[in-house]
């Protein structure tokens, strides 16, 4: 197909990319895990608890708002979790291995 | 100038339903610049990579946005908004259900998607199968999910500006269907994207201005608010009601909310839209930021809305509460503010059908002709002007849609929409990505279980048999069908592709790699 023919089959078995891959994956289902079991515990406590987040937390506060809401934001911190590692581990993994193809 | 009108309104009884100077300028103001950013776009659109996607010029940061806009409906804003002003807390349960999709694309599909694909989701799960039985059946999943999605759409549309500028259904049926059919048609994804970008700027600073003109009633301290929604309807307006009471139900809407959004087409065919997967990946994040950021605001609108106009009044003129952000902006800000939202809600309707019709004639044009009738090879000429015809077929047809389903109650076709896209799309994308044993009939039977079984079931749910045709008790105890639906397409993938290996597409998956993880030969 192009140039690098030959030599791709080599960087799919050198054991930098077999790793690469592999922590992606790590990172991956550790952050996607992660926000399934906030997730679907929210959701279960909603179901089968509920009064726990009835308690009061203030004056009039319960503890379901910054529950959920804070689901929200960490979330949103998870996806920051994910880009900060990949632009500093993943990117300059794979800088290194497509060097090596050229 | 918004706030010197803003400074000279005064409150009085709602003028919902008639015709409001202000949205009505507005409305046409951003008709108006969009309609001359699709003239500026049409210029760039020229070969298949600036119609489906934009040329691959957009930043990580645009895209963010624009997904953001893609994904922020008018049904998300009215109607999430309305939940919290009738019904409290429960509200914020469907709006986090809606967030927490958006991790799972970042951290599962956004990369080997744009490294693996072209200008469709079908592109990756096609990339070493056999291109003429997938482009059928994700055609079909794709156009099912953007189909009923558009129904929902349009005849909100139609509901919403017949209640908000006091215009005929159909009339404004029809000038949604003409707007965006020249959007998509003449700007392509160009005109699209920005579009999606405007919608996003406007709803975002419209909602904003909205939380403070309220918040500024409690001296800008949330508790105050809380306190009163309290006194007025009660502590238990504050946490978990009776919104899910089993837990069946709560993990099927759950899982139908999470990965619907990651197996939405329109979503999906923003990804295209970047350079590079680090474009991608960098959109997701701002998409999830602004989207979360927007349901804090919905969740404060709704209190607002309860504690300052009041239950009553919001369901004495839509039941479902719909119309609770539009009364709060009127009596915080005045008719010129309720103008001003109101518009901003149009405007939101017209991005979101935009973005539908685009990617339901992507998928006409580049999969079903280019892939299935052309054996994958056409000329870029003959695909473009495909394209261009599924464009004004998708927007004739969007029309007709709102008007047949007139007064219809369509708003299971949103829950439908999503549990298709977590039960068709989603797992046939995953299993394409990550396992090296998924074959070419183990795809066709997952997407097909997935979509058959969410139609039937969604018929046999208390959705539809109790809701809408008025029986007893439904024959399929869930209102969403995902939980069945998405377990039957995963197991359906994983079965069949186990008894049948398929050589070429395990040998395929290797060389697939240096694609998805190191972006070598990704366009």
């Amino acid at each position: 197909m192009n140039q690098h023919t030959q030599k791709p089959h080599e960087i799919l078995e050198s054991p930098d990319f077999k790793q690469l891959v592999k922590k992606r994956w790590s990172v991956s289902l550790i952050l996607t895990f992660t926000m399934l079991v906030v997730y679907f515990g929210f959701l279960l406590v909603v179901a089968f608890n509920k009064q726990v987040l009835a308690t009061r937390i203030g004056e009039y506060t319960t503890l379901a708002i910054p529950i959920g809401l804070g689901i929200i934001l960490f979330a949103w911190i998870l996806t920051g979790i994910y880009v900060f590692w990949a632009n500093n581990h993943y990117d300059t993994a794979v800088e290194n291995l497509k060097k090596k193809i050229k | 100038m918004l706030l010197s009108l803003l400074l000279q309104a005064s409150p009085s009884a709602s003028t919902l339903g008639t015709a409001n100077p202000v949205s009505i300028g507005m409305f046409f103001l951003f008709v108006a610049v969009t309609l001359y950013i699709t003239y500026w776009a049409a210029k760039k659109t020229k070969t298949g990579s600036e119609f489906y996607a934009a040329g691959r010029n957009i930043s990580g940061f645009q895209n963010g946005l624009a997904l953001a806009g893609d994904y922020m409906s008018a049904a998300s804003f009215l109607g999430i908004a309305g939940m919290v002003a009738t019904k409290g807390y429960d509200g914020l349960i469907y709006s986090i259900g809606f967030l927490v999709g958006w991790p799972l694309i970042m951290f599962l599909i956004a990369e080997p998607l744009r490294n693996l694909g072209k200008y469709t989701f079908a592109d990756v799960v096609a990339f070493r199968l056999r291109q003429r039985p997938i482009r059928i059946v994700s055609s079909v999943g794709s156009l099912m999910t953007i189909a009923f999605y558009l129904i929902a759409q349009m005849v909100g549309a139609g509901g919403l500006i017949k209640t908000l500028f006091g215009l005929d259904y159909e009339i404004a049926v029809l000038v949604v269907g003409c707007v965006m059919t020249l959007y998509v048609l003449f700007g392509g994804m160009i005109a699209t994207t920005w579009v999606q970008i405007i919608k996003a700027v406007l709803l975002l600073s419209g909602a904003t201005v909205l939380v403070l003109l309220s918040l500024a009633k409690f001296d800008f301290r949330p508790s105050f608010l809380l306190e009163a929604v309290s006194t007025q309807y009660g502590q238990e307006m504050l946490a978990p009601g009776g919104y899910i009471t089993n837990p069946f139900d709560a993990l099927s809407l759950g899982l139908a909310l999470m990965l619907g959004t990651a197996g939405l087409p329109h979503i999906l065919m923003r990804f295209y839209t970047v350079p590079d997967a680090k474009a991608a990946r960098k959109s997701v994040f701002v998409a999830t930021g602004f989207i979360g950021y927007f349901y804090l605001l919905t969740f404060l609108i709704g209190f607002s809305a309860m504690a300052l106009v009041g239950k009553p009044a919001i369901e004495s003129i839509d039941k479902g509460g719909n119309m609770a952000a539009l009364l709060l902006a009127e009596q915080t800000g005045g008719t010129a503010f309720l103008g001003f939202i109101a518009a901003v809600a149009f405007a939101t309707i017209l991005a979101v059908v935009a973005g539908l019709t685009l990617s339901g004639a992507s998928s006409i044009s580049h999969d079903l002709y280019v892939h299935v009738f052309k054996n994958g090879v056409s000329n870029e000429k003959g695909e473009m002007k495909v394209a261009k015809r599924a464009t004004v077929a998708l927007g004739i047809l969007s029309i007709i849609l709102g008007l047949v389903f007139k007064g219809q109650n369509v708003a299971f076709m949103v829950g439908l929409a999503f549990s298709i896209a977590a039960s068709a799309n989603f797992p046939a994308l995953l299993m394409s990505i990550i396992w090296k044993r998924f074959t070419t009939k183990g795809a066709v039977w997952s997407i097909a279980t997935g979509a058959a079984l969410s139609l039937i079931l969604i018929v046999l749910s208390p959705t539809i048999m109790v809701d809408i045709m008025g029986y007893e008790e439904a024959i399929f105890p869930l209102k969403n069908p995902a939980l069945v639906s998405m377990s039957g397409a995963f197991l359906m993938g994983i079965v069949v592709s186990l008894l049948q290996p398929e050589e070429s597409a395990a040998l395929k998956f290797e060389s697939e790699k240096l694609r998805t993880y190191l972006g070598v030969g990704a366009e």
